[in-house]
């Protein structure tokens, strides 16, 4: 009877690893894309129009005539003011991001032309410490906006961020107010200022300069918002509405001026600083 | 006790007793009931005491002929925020501040003290009438943050926070802050863009909650200690690093020990450094405030190039 004793083959899913330079999953609908393909489509799915999110330099090329001209302040660098130990050392995480990104912290700053009318522009770039706003990223807008009333430029900035950066506690926060007293100047100036939001954009980026642009920007989909969603639904233990805190969501309550999709973003900040300067 | 000690000192060797058996039993109670510093964590608790001087109170402890003003023009009155003008030392000001309630019912009405967007566009309202009429602006920071909630998003919590630091940062008249009991991050700072800030010596003020903090970096609410110590969110740690302007100190166990006391140490405060603003003409004013902003963060400038 040793047929009946014979163990039963376990059946396991072969998982297939995706080659990831090849082949990549959309979030949004599931489709197996060619990376290709997408890298053509500016990291936007061919076929649901799912926004990948993408680096700052990627994000420089798309809006500008021949990248930057000029990058501002390359040479900041984080320093660790509470000296800060969570699971890691703070030293060592930027460390590990800056290996990862760039040396440029979460934004990247600097002078290019789009269409020809010079713009200084501050990029930020999520993969850097979930593009959280420490002391570094705050300087570098402020002193990137300054560069703006300096030169008489329009300035543009493209968020992606979850917000002030735990690790530096208050000397993040006060960037909320360095940035924004810093956009100030430049409104007295008489200078636009265009804010592009991008997936996602919450917490301090949000409650300062994402949201003062004398016209905010969207693509499609991106969660942006003051508190995340997964504290929202703690604290109001409800479930949240289809859509809360996407761009739809905020261009129907009237927080941002148009939802553009990446595609069409150089052209509509063109035409834009057309009417505006 | 400690005089007791040095009598009994004297005595000894002015009659060459042994008295040493006494001594050591005297020292060893002066070092224990001397209080133990208090830990940041304490801290923390004591800011959120519930008995401890509120917003009105400290308007009604230190002004005279408030006149409270209410709504935000578009679309209610958020009770989390009050505001109105006041007589401070015989002159008018606008004072703005976080409401807490002292109960449950308070409470509701006031939602803890952690305002809507309707709460912070009040405010940013009423700052703006004080700089039409030349009036300061004094306010009063008790939150534990702005409200997270389907409303509050719809309309605009982030844009609501972030109008008023434009606001604050240009606005042509005095503004002092005074962080009471609570700082909550953003929900905070979004009445504190001030020429001064003052702080209580036991209030705290915080990027984010130590439970907040525990909960996102060690995984658990119940590391809200560690996060606190981390965090160096006390009055003391403040001014070490030149957020706010100056300490005030509070009466011997906290705020709610003495609520005179600590708000005349308060108004005393106030006037000193709303006397000192008072030299200033707008333009150097902005300036001021905006340089000082300017000057806050930690970086180093290395040597790379682009």
């Amino acid at each position: 009877m040793a047929w009946f004793r014979k163990e039963k083959q376990k059946l396991v899913a072969q998982k297939r690893e995706l080659a990831a330079d090849v082949w990549e999953k959309c979030d949004g609908c599931g489709e197996i894309l060619y990376t290709r393909r997408l890298e053509e489509n500016r990291r936007v799915c061919p076929e649901c129009g799912h926004h990948f999110q993408i680096s700052a330099p990627e994000y420089v090329d798309l809006l500008f005539d021949d990248g930057l001209t000029e990058e501002f302040d390359p040479g900041l660098r984080s320093s660790d003011p509470l000296e800060f130990v969570d699971s890691k050392p703070y030293p060592l995480r930027i460390a590990q991001a800056e290996e990862k990104v760039g040396t440029y912290d979460a934004v990247l700053t600097g002078v290019g032309r789009i269409e020809g009318r010079e713009v200084c522009a501050g990029i930020m770039d999520f993969g850097f410490i979930g593009g959280s706003m420490g002391s570094v990223v705050g300087e570098k807008i402020a002193r990137m906006v300054e560069q703006g009333v300096e030169r008489s430029s329009p300035v543009l900035i493209v968020s992606a961020s979850g917000g002030a950066r735990m690790q530096e506690g208050i000397f993040s926060l006060m960037q909320l107010a360095k940035t924004s007293a810093a956009l100030q100047r430049l409104a007295s100036a008489g200078l636009p200022y265009i804010s592009i939001l991008t997936h996602p954009t919450t917490g301090g980026v949000t409650a300062s300069y994402a949201m003062l642009g004398d016209v905010n920007l969207a693509e499609p989909g991106a969660l942006i918002g003051f508190a995340g969603p997964r504290v929202i639904k703690e604290t109001i233990r409800q479930d949240l509405p289809d859509g809360f805190q996407r761009s739809e969501f905020l261009r129907e309550h009237g927080m941002v001026d148009r939802i553009v999709p990446r595609g069409e973003m150089r052209d509509t900040v063109a035409l834009l600083l057309h009417h505006m300067t | 006790m400690k005089k007791h000690l040095a009598e009994l000192r004297t005595l000894a060797e002015e009659r060459g007793i042994d008295v040493s058996g006494e001594m050591r039993e005297l020292e060893r109670r002066i070092e224990n009931s001397e209080p133990k510093p208090l830990t940041r964590f304490d801290r923390v608790q004591l800011a959120r005491h519930q008995e401890r001087p509120f917003t009105l109170d400290y308007i009604q402890m230190m002004c005279d002929d408030f006149v409270e003003l209410h709504g935000d023009r578009n679309f209610r009155d958020d009770p989390a925020i009050v505001g109105g003008w006041a007589t401070l030392d015989g002159k008018s000001v606008m004072v703005i501040g976080h409401q807490k309630g002292r109960d449950m019912k308070e409470n509701l009405h006031r939602n803890f003290g952690s305002p809507h967007p309707e709460g912070y566009r009040k405010a940013g309202r009423l700052m703006l009438m004080a700089e039409k009429f030349g009036r300061p602006v004094i306010t009063f920071v008790d939150t534990q943050g702005a409200y997270p909630g389907i409303g509050a998003e719809e309309r605009g919590q982030a844009e609501a926070i972030a109008r008023n630091l434009f606001v604050m940062a240009g606005l042509e008249v005095p503004i002092v802050s005074c962080i009471i009991g609570e700082g909550g991050s953003g929900g905070a700072l979004g009445i504190a863009v001030a020429d001064r800030v003052l702080m209580m010596e036991n209030a705290i003020y915080s990027v984010i909650s130590p439970e907040g903090c525990a909960a996102i970096l060690w995984r658990s609410r119940d590391m809200a200690a560690d996060a606190a110590e981390a965090l160096k969110l006390t009055a003391p740690d403040l001014a070490d690093s030149g957020i706010i302007d100056e300490v005030v100190p509070e009466p011997g166990g906290g705020a709610h020990f003495d609520p005179e006391g600590a708000a005349e140490a308060l108004r005393e405060a106030i006037l000193r450094h709303l006397s000192e603003l008072g030299g200033l003409d707008r333009t150097q004013l902005i300036e001021a405030r905006r340089a000082k902003y300017y000057a806050m963060g930690a970086w180093e400038e290395t040597g790379a190039d682009g």
